[in-house]
């Protein structure tokens, strides 16, 4: 096709889209224009909006779910599901890939829309063909009798474009596609994207890594809290300073203002103040399926008692699986590393080895790894402190129940009594549970990963009164978090962390987000 | 209608106590509505086939036949039901009940081994199949459906080598007692079995001295117990039930062997199941065994002990049946797995695991064990009874997804 990049009408245009899930607005007025045979970036902070719009766009959330309008190829459109929106030429491509490990590739690639003969059976020679062609045009040196499972990340993700591919894709979109590649893959996968646009087909690019932004985008959409704050173009830059600098590009994802969204902090004044009470060194650990990738690469941390330490980074950055393994080894395939707890090295093999030792983990994934959701409060409470609350041996149920009962009232549950099953509460209630759970345990070092995800601002403000609370007491707080304001807000120190590694520590003093974006994007190229 | 109408609002204050104290007591009726369900379907169960059968059902012979026919399926159903709130599933007990029986009949008819030894070694055996599947499941990792499925096979296997095929009989009166015998009569006579009478005094002052212990526990703590007016009728009704029971039991030989077995593993493993530590831990990995294994839960040793417990409950329901029987044959306990596990699931196990009481199991094979005796009173064939009780197994948990879509999320 004769087009250039980024000329002619529109092939996308999303007008004034606003969607609201219950208590939160997680668009607002969001407007993104694509042209034709473009490379089009959305950057933003996690939980800007950047995925909700594209499953608005792919029809995840069908139309009639949210306000606004959407024009493809100059004509409304209005998706009922994701098979209309693939019918039109719409294909999402997720972060985790949607292969079946164990069929072929070209079976994947026609997964949902299989060649058929007359009779309505599979043609397999057809199917074949047709495979081998589309992974020729996608550069991938593998037969199409090959199972998923057999073939490297970087190669998976070339199949998903073949899938793209076969379904006629106008508009390609992908989320977070370098994040499991080496840099040699994410090389190879870009040049793809460039070549396909050549070919006359736009594609949505959401990244976290800025490099590779300023150095594929042809323009760029921000958007920060739900809005479209501004669109950068190759184009329109005047010739002295070009537009899309990573630098230019951070300035519009963290432009908001610090308010009154956090506690005082309140410094404790014990006789042990300032001593380590948690120290990690030489942390290695590898990923629990692909042995060659070190999530969490020679990580050296310390956390001083009444010290709110933060760990920055973007999605992949390894500070869950840090945090995680280090609790027990709980992640991925242990490869070196010793932690200390008040000065000594302390044996974190499995769970409650850690839990003994003093060291609580409140999970980021509260559903899956935090709570039990058809039980009570009061049981989820009191199942790490259970060998506490023994009386002749057994659980004494009128002591866990006033524990829980101290902790509804206390960390204010929003709940009518602590025998309500947790599956009922709401996400920042939950999120209380969760804390009142550890806390109860009384550990010296508490890791808290991304304690505030999913939950309303008031409620998060009491979180943030419950952290500084501790931290009041004596407790170590390592804090984990996406959004750099509460890190900036909550934070003595900051480490920021990139690719498994520690890129920089930075004090609360010579913190701002344009220092710690500019060390999570650092990468090791 | 067009208009509506204000209700009157007086003495809101005064209720509130009273109000809290009725909300506590729907929670908790709202938690546990298929056990509750479930008991009330068994009272009119027991009330339908009571008319049906002319009054035959309660009468006191048949309330203990009908314990000891049911007695092996309701050790069983315990035992199931703690291996499915810990979200696995046993397939093999069936075919473990045989071995046992046969074991059994092997050391007691043919060596002479003394019976309470051979009981004591039966149990043993029963501990080590347990601990062999849980073993699998447990540190290698392999899926509970298909151990125990291989221990189905196995075990049947295994059976019908011990008996060459053959029937081993008969057993010395004693290790029959297990399965037929009654508590032995003491005392003066009198119209009723005395000990019973004991036993159900005792029962009764228990119960009281349990019940009047915890609300002293509860003011203490200051936490919120029932109006006293509530609590007076609950320890009345409870007293009438225990009353009734017993004197039914008392105009006949008294208390089943059986049956004592049966309220010493309800009550222990209640208990266990409800209060110690490793229920708990049970719960929570049926519930959600990531975060279980998060909160310091050892999900390995936890979920081997349930099988080991599983595999001694299936070695005391094969001798309870095999003493029953008077013989170790090679076809016992067929279907006795799913009899067992349709039992856990009427009385409130849920496929997912993390609920379910070992009450629930009770009252879920008692559904069973009624029915069973009900319609064979009043001659309903037995291929029609697997259909009825397939239809009851299936109403049972519909109306259990029913109510929970109902009451929402």
């Amino acid at each position: 096709m004769p087009t250039t990049p980024g000329s002619g009408r529109p092939v996308l245009e999303m007008r004034g889209i606003t969607k609201t899930f219950p208590g939160v607005k997680a668009l607002s007025d969001v407007s993104l224009t694509v042209r034709p045979g473009e490379i089009h970036a959305v950057c933003g902070e996690n939980g800007a909006g950047k995925s909700t719009l594209m499953k608005v766009l792919s029809g995840v959330h069908p139309h009639g779910s949210y306000d606004g309008e959407i024009r493809f190829e100059d004509e409304p459109v209005a998706f009922k599901d994701i098979r209309a929106s693939e019918q039109r030429g719409i294909v999402i491509i997720h972060q985790e890939l949607a292969l079946v490990p164990y069929l072929s590739i070209a079976e994947n690639i026609f997964l949902g829309n299989e060649q058929t003969t007359a009779r309505g059976l599979v043609d397999w020679n057809d199917t074949l063909r047709k495979a081998g062609e589309l992974l020729r045009r996608v550069g991938l040196p593998e037969k199409p009798g090959t199972a998923v499972v057999d073939i490297a990340v970087g190669k998976q993700q070339l199949v998903e474009i073949a899938k793209a591919l076969a379904k006629k894709v106008k508009l390609l979109i992908l989320d977070e596609p370098t994040a499991a590649l080496n840099d040699e893959d994410s090389a190879k996968l870009l040049s793809l994207i460039r070549e396909l646009r050549d070919q006359g087909i736009a594609s949505i690019i959401i990244s976290h890594k800025l490099n590779e932004i300023r150095d594929i985008a042809d323009s760029v959409t921000i958007l920060r809290d739900g809005r479209s704050i501004e669109t950068l173009t190759v184009r329109e830059t005047p010739s002295s300073e070009p537009e899309l600098s990573e630098k230019r590009i951070i300035r519009g994802m963290v432009g908001r203002d610090l308010d009154h969204r956090f506690p005082d902090r309140t410094h404790y004044e014990g006789a042990d103040a300032g001593e380590i009470a948690l120290a990690v060194e030489g942390w290695t650990v590898r990923h629990p399926i692909d042995h060659h990738r070190k999530v969490v690469d020679d990580v050296s941390l310390t956390v001083r008692r009444g010290e709110i330490v933060g760990i920055a980074g973007l999605m992949g950055a390894g500070r869950t699986e840090l945090a995680m393994s280090v609790f027990g080894r709980s992640y991925g395939q242990y490869v070196s590393g010793t932690v200390a707890v008040a000065g000594r090295t302390v044996d974190t093999r499995s769970v409650p080895a850690a839990v003994d030792a003093g060291i609580a983990y409140v999970t980021e994934d509260r559903k899956r790894y935090g709570l039990n959701l058809i039980d009570s409060i009061k049981r989820n409470v009191s199942l790490p402190s259970l060998p506490g609350m023994l009386r002749h041996g057994v659980v004494d149920e009128h002591h866990e129940r006033r524990v829980a009962e101290r902790y509804r009232q206390s960390m204010n549950i929003k709940a009518p009594t602590v025998y309500e099953q947790v599956g009922r509460l709401s996400g920042g209630n939950q999120q209380k549970v969760v804390l009142s759970k550890w806390i109860h345990a009384d550990p010296d070092v508490l890791i808290l990963d991304e304690p505030t995800r999913g939950i309303d601002v008031g409620a998060k403000f009491e979180i943030y009164t419950v952290i500084d609370r501790l931290a009041a007491e004596g407790k170590a707080v390592l804090f984990i978090s996406s959004e750099l304001p509460e890190l900036l807000g909550m934070c003595d120190r900051i480490y920021t962390m990139a690719e498994g590694r520690l890129t920089g520590e930075v004090t609360r003093a010579e913190a701002d987000q344009e220092v710690l974006m500019r060390h999570m994007t650092m990468n090791r190229s | 209608m067009t208009t509506t109408s204000t209700p009157p609002r007086d003495e809101a204050p005064a209720k509130s106590a009273a109000q809290s104290a009725a909300s506590l007591l729907l929670q908790s009726m709202r938690n546990n509505m298929r056990q509750y369900g479930m008991l009330i379907a068994l009272a009119l169960i027991v009330v339908l086939f009571q008319i049906w059968t002319d009054g035959t059902l309660l009468l006191p012979n048949n309330v203990s036949n009908l314990i000891q026919q049911n007695g092996y399926i309701l050790i069983l159903a315990i035992g199931m039901m703690i291996v499915i709130i810990a979200g696995h599933i046993d397939l093999s007990v069936g075919s473990l009940v045989a071995f046992v029986g046969a074991m059994s009949a092997v050391m007691i008819v043919n060596h002479d081994v003394p019976w309470g030894l051979a009981l004591v070694l039966c149990l043993l055996i029963g501990a080590v199949a347990g601990a062999w599947q849980g073993f699998f499941i447990a540190y290698v990792g392999i899926p509970s459906f298909i151990v125990t499925l291989a221990g189905m096979l196995l075990f049947r296997g295994l059976t019908q080598i011990v008996l060459e095929g053959k029937s081993i009989a008969p057993f010395p009166n004693g290790f029959q007692n297990i399965a037929k015998g009654f508590i032995p009569e003491m005392g003066p006579y009198t119209q009723y079995h005395n000990p019973t009478l004991l036993l159900g005094l005792a029962t009764i002052a228990f119960l009281l001295v349990r019940e009047w212990r915890d609300r002293k526990r509860q003011l203490a703590y200051e936490l919120d117990v029932l109006p006293t007016g509530l609590w007076v009728t609950k320890l009345v009704a409870m007293t009438a039930a225990v009353v009734a029971f017993t004197l039914t039991l008392a105009s006949f030989h008294g208390v089943p062997v059986v049956m004592l077995i049966m309220c010493g593993l309800l009550l222990g493993l209640g208990y266990v199941m409800r209060n110690a530590v490793v229920g708990r831990h049970i719960y929570a990995l049926g519930g959600n065994s990531a975060a279980a294994k998060l909160s310091g839960v050892k999900d390995r040793r936890v979920t081997f002990l349930v099988f080991v417990n599983m595999g001694v409950l299936a070695a005391l329901a094969g001798c309870v049946y095999a003493a029953r029987l008077n013989a170790g044959t090679p076809q016992a306990g067929l279907n006795f797995e799913l009899e067992a596990i349709a039992a856990a699931f009427i009385g409130g196990a849920s496929m997912s695991g993390g609920v379910g009481t070992v009450m629930g199991a009770v009252i879920g094979g008692l559904v069973l064990g009624v029915l069973n005796n009900g319609m064979s009173l009043v001659g309903i064939g037995t291929d029609y009874q697997q259909v009825i009780k397939g239809l009851v197994l299936l109403a049972a948990v519909g109306f259990d997804i029913w109510n929970k879509r109902r009451v929402g999320r």
